[in-house]
């Protein structure tokens, strides 16, 4: 099978009439990477996929793949191959025939095409259905079968639009490593587009978050989830405590904020915002619960609270906690067989590492 | 409140007995009138069992030229309403968003439109633009008007029906096509046209029905190839006779074994596919069904109905048929001719034969105690049947006010004693 080529959105619009769908997108996409479009529903992910398989053209920009210009390639023309949102396998067609519809469109034997269609049926592991409907599939196996369809084009780009959101948990990380296995085994660039972060963080190398049209940040999983760029991607991926304020000192790429209702707390400055905050900016600071710690740390890591509730989640203690004027923290301690077992209404100190905990300025939260 | 309940039932068995007489009823007595041998269609007094009607039908020019007519008019407006109407539910379904409504509404005028008009403008326009070319002969054919002129209308029903099929595809489908690499021209063939294919033959029967049974827009464009449904309504003007009852006969039965073989199909399909249990205690095959039984059950009846045609013959039956017959009318002649003469005598004896009123026929004067004369005594209508006009008879004493015009002895007679 091929191996993976580049994509490389360059400025892309996507306007549909006044509405802007995209602005100004720019990503360039290794080839042979998983990379993935993670943002909450209707921020424009299926908008971008289908301005890369060739459904609609953007207003602006180009979409480059392995390095050629796509403008006015349709869909059919392009090294593209889409799974749809709702899989869209042909319900009149048996399986073999729906997995190897490229290769009827394209002229090859009924013979030929049942031969590959076997060989696929085996790498999904369903051998001997393909005379099966797909009405007579499992939705993992309609899935499955939506991915051996895709495959047969043997494209050099493979794009998939949240295949696995209608599946239920288990078998939905079931697909997931078994996706992930599929992509290194033919080493072609999948992109993948989803709103559940878990999903984006476990399969990706790379991962773009969306907000409304906009890329906020495009990095690796632990520069999304330890250095969000924006407060949106803060908030949107994982949990996170956020604290407000103002700038009150700057030490390099350190700052430390008075914030409204916890005093003064000392960050790290996020690496996109080194050397743009001034003393006197808005600011927000986040530390995730599970960077929290009970006891007295130093002076500026430091916040005092009320237990409000504790809740047991098996590897995890969740600690919900109410600091000065009802601020609201959430605090993780893993479960290492002594239960923390705060009394509700206990005053409790806490801390965090000032390098765990990271400051922006201030921006829109992603709405819960 | 028992009784209350009761008479429910019985009220609303009369009801169905009522709805289906009303539905079924002129089916039957006209598919037995087939079988009778009376010249006209009728089933009282039955004469005899008779096939005679289906030779005569098979041997008739104009109808058979009729139905050769209304087939190949039937086939041309399949295959164009079904593609127009494809072609347009199409666009209304695929295309234009903003004009949906507009288009939709133009779409589906002609179904409102008498038919009548679309005859009448289908014949102006076309034959206004046959001129304006200069006379191009196949623009004012027959056939082509008729099949312009009943797609026109026939399309739009066409187009109902895709359009409900097309509302239940997921243009994603294409889509994904598309995205395989196919053209649009694959991607049509291969994944619109198989989704289609129920909607597309349902509407092809739909619109040769609704073609095949056609009149009022044919009447003005069939030119010089009248169709099966202008023929019968020449004959009618003409007289008719039971061949016309055998078609219907033919027809129905085509008609209802279809339907029924149809049945039977979707039935084994869910059976196959599990949506129904087969019943105990029956052959596999039958699954207790009714649609079967009833499929079998015509199917030797027709055979059985083959076989016996091949050796029976009614020609006894209809000698004595005709010998009794010809005896009732030499009674009544003579009945008539004694009363007449009974009437002259009575008129000679009275003595009131005037001047002026000589030049009139006796026995009308013997008649004059009628309001009407003897415009309808029974001599004179059985001269004017006898020339053919086949109008009415009155020989027996007229019980209604019609007199006995419907009954069909009374034309038989009429034929008969012109036979004679
Ligand atoms: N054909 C269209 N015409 C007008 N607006 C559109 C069209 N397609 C999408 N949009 C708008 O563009 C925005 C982005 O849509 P898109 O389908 O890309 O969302 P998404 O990120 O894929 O969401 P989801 O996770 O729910 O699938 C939405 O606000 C949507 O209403
Ligand atoms: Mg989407």
């Amino acid at each position: 099978m091929s191996s993976g080529v580049d994509v490389n959105l360059e400025n892309i619009w996507i306007k549909f009439g006044d509405f802007v769908a995209v602005r100004e997108a720019n990503v360039n996409i290794k080839g042979g990477d998983f990379f993935s479009f993670l943002g909450p529903s209707g921020c424009g992910k299926t908008t971008i996929l289908r301005a890369v398989s060739g459904f609609l053209n953007p207003s602006e920009g180009r979409v480059l793949i392995g390095g050629k210009d796509m403008a006015g390639l349709g869909p059919n023309k392009r090294p593209t191959a889409l799974i749809f949102q709702n899989l869209a396998l042909f319900p009149l067609m048996k399986i073999w025939e729906n997995i190897t519809f490229s290769m009827e469109v394209a002229g090859a034997s009924a013979v030929e095409r049942r031969k590959r269609a076997d060989e696929l049926l085996d790498m999904i592991a369903l051998p001997g259905q393909g005379d099966k409907f797909p009405s007579e599939l499992s939705g993992g196996q309609k899935q499955r079968v939506a991915i051996a369809r895709a495959l047969c084009a043997e494209p050099d780009v493979l794009l998939l639009d949240e295949p696995l959101s209608a599946l239920d948990l288990k078998l939905r990380q079931h697909m997931r490593t078994e996706l992930r296995e599929i992509q290194q085994r033919v080493g072609i660039t999948f992109i993948y587009i989803t709103h559940d972060q878990g999903e984006a963080l476990t399969m990706s190398d790379s991962v773009a978050v969306m907000r409304a049209g906009v890329i906020d940040q495009i990095g690796d999983g632990h520069a999304v989830y330890d250095t969000p760029a924006t407060p949106f991607v803060a908030s949107f991926v994982g949990e996170n405590n956020v604290f407000r304020g103002k700038v009150s000192a700057i030490n390099g790429d350190e700052a430390t904020i008075t914030s409204n209702r916890s005093g003064e707390l000392l960050s790290k400055i996020t690496p996109t915002a080194v050397g743009k905050m001034k003393v006197g900016d808005d600011a927000m600071m986040f530390v995730r619960p599970e960077m929290l710690q009970m006891g007295e740390g130093d002076a500026k890591s430091t916040i005092s609270a009320k237990v409000l509730n504790e809740e047991f989640e098996g590897n995890t203690y969740s600690i919900y906690l109410e600091g000065e004027g009802g601020k609201q923290i959430k605090m993780a301690m893993p479960n290492l067989g002594n239960d923390p077992h705060k009394a509700k209404g206990d005053m409790v100190s806490f801390n965090y590492n000032a390098n765990n905990a990271v400051v922006m300025p201030a921006g829109d939260l992603a709405s819960e | 409140m028992k009784s209350n309940i009761l008479f429910g039932r019985i009220a609303l068995g009369v009801y169905f007995l009522i709805f289906f007489g009303y539905l079924i009823g002129p089916l039957v007595v006209m598919g037995l009138t087939a079988f009778n041998s009376a010249a006209f269609p009728s089933i009282t007094p039955w004469q005899c069992f008779t096939y005679e009607w289906f030779g005569e039908l098979f041997k008739d020019e104009r109808i058979l030229n009729g139905i050769k007519n209304s087939f190949i008019v039937g086939f041309g407006t399949v295959i164009l309403s079904v593609s127009i109407g494809l072609a347009a539910s199409l666009v209304l379904t695929q295309v234009w968003a903003k004009w949906r409504s507009t288009y939709y509404t133009i779409i589906i005028a002609p179904i409102l439109i008498p038919g009548v008009v679309i005859g009448i403008s289908t014949l102006v326009f076309w034959r206004k633009v046959s001129d304006s070319l200069g006379g191009v002969a196949f623009m004012n054919n027959g056939l082509f008007l008729t099949i312009l002129g009943q797609s026109t209308f026939i399309a739009s029903y066409c187009m109902l029906v895709f359009v409900a099929r097309l509302q239940r595809f997921d243009p994603g489908l294409t889509e994904a096509a598309l995205d395989l690499g196919a053209s649009h021209t694959q991607a049509f063939r291969k994944i619109l046209l198989p989704f289609m294919r129920p909607a597309i033959a349902s509407a092809a029967v739909l619109a040769f029905l609704a073609s095949f049974e056609n009149y009022n827009t044919t009447t003005f464009t069939f030119g010089s190839y009248p169709t099966l449904t202008i023929e019968l309504s020449q004959m009618v003007r003409y007289g008719i006779n039971p061949s016309i009852s055998a078609l219907a006969v033919i027809i129905v039965a085509i008609t209802v074994f279809g339907a029924l073989a149809l049945e039977v199909y979707r039935r084994r399909t869910k059976l196959k596919a599990g949506e129904i249990k087969p019943a105990k205690g029956l052959p596999s095959w039958l699954y207790g069904n009714i649609a079967t039984i009833l499929l079998v059950l015509m199917s030797f009846t027709v055979i059985g109905m083959l076989s016996t045609a091949q050796s029976y013959s009614p020609q006894q039956c209809k000698a004595d048929f005709r010998e009794a017959r010809d005896l009732e009318t030499r009674l009544k002649i003579e009945a008539l001719q004694a009363a007449r003469a009974a009437a002259l005598a009575e008129a000679a004896a009275n003595g009131e034969a005037t001047e002026d009123a000589g030049t009139d026929a006796p026995a009308e004067q013997g008649g004059s105690s009628g309001a009407f004369g003897g415009v309808f005594a029974p001599t004179n209508l059985e001269d004017a049947a006898g020339q053919g006009d086949g109008a009415s008879g009155g020989a027996a004493a007229p019980a209604s006010p019609f007199g006995n015009v419907f009954d069909p002895t009374n034309l038989e007679d009429a034929s008969g004693t012109s036979g004679n």
